[in-house]
């Protein structure tokens, strides 16, 4: 007897369900996060996971598994190119979802699911205290991102001026996301 | 068909109707900014979880 899907279903027919895990999983590897149901989310992690494994794998018979599912050829180039290749030493958990309260409209529980930042692959057995650091320095990097025009002795002042800011530099997170390496060692200095 | 015999009485109807409350959301601090938020959700007024910036409030 074939396994029902862990998770909710949705609320569609199957071919529904379908084209909506594709579209969820290619708008994720476009913008790196996207908001959606907890629901959807939860259903999305698993699938969009194993595509990036498939990126990292990454030979012709892995992408042509990936074709059947992403039909947009740019999308997959961007999954097996930069993704695939950027979680090389991360063994899973590609994927991370927050939660982020009911909408406004129909109650919904709203989630958001991102691509985890690339960064230095912690290794398993990191200790506590490590992982707050590595916390603390994604922090200072996103919020670095955020205002970016704004300068950087504002940093010390704290978070909710950052948020403040973040307003007007929402509209380019593309640009934010690709200037993140560089002040990731901008904050590893300052520390 | 099975109906009803009797108008149900204003009385009955509101005592039916008395047990039928809302609940309180159960609503923690905010680490970042002491402001309520849901449990286990990101803050709505900074948009701050786990010390990470979720979401950009407006």
């Amino acid at each position: 007897m074939p396994t029902p899907t862990k998770g909710p279903r949705l609320g569609a027919g199957p071919a529904h369900e379908r084209l909506m895990l594709a579209n969820l999983a290619t708008s994720l590897f476009q913008h790196g996060r996207i908001k959606t149901t907890e629901a959807k989310a939860k259903r999305l992690r698993p699938y969009a996971e194993k595509l990036i494994t498939l990126g990292k794998r990454g030979d012709l018979h892995a992408r042509r598994l990936v074709l059947t599912k992403i039909t947009d050829k740019a999308v997959v180039h961007e999954l097996f190119t930069e993704i695939g290749p950027r979680y090389e030493n991360r063994p899973g958990g590609y994927t991370r979802i927050t939660k982020i309260g009911p909408r406004k409209g129909d109650n919904a529980p709203m989630a958001v699911i991102e691509l985890v930042e690339a960064g230095p692959a912690t290794p398993p057995a990191a200790t506590r205290r490590a992982a707050e650091e590595e916390g603390e320095q994604t922090t200072a990097a996103t919020s670095e991102t955020a205002e970016q025009e704004v300068p950087a002795q504002e940093q010390a002042q704290g978070a909710e001026e950052a948020t403040a800011a973040a307003d007007d530099t929402a509209e380019a997170p593309a640009e934010a996301q690709e200037s993140t390496d560089a002040k990731d060692e901008d904050s590893g200095e300052k520390k | 068909m099975a109906v009803p015999k009797r108008k149900m009485s204003r009385s009955n109807t509101r005592k039916r109707r008395s047990q039928w409350k809302a609940s309180r959301p159960e609503l923690v601090t905010c680490p970042r900014c002491r402001d309520y938020k849901l449990p286990h959700t990101a803050c709505a007024t900074c948009g701050t979880y786990n010390n990470r910036q979720v979401l950009n409030p407006s």
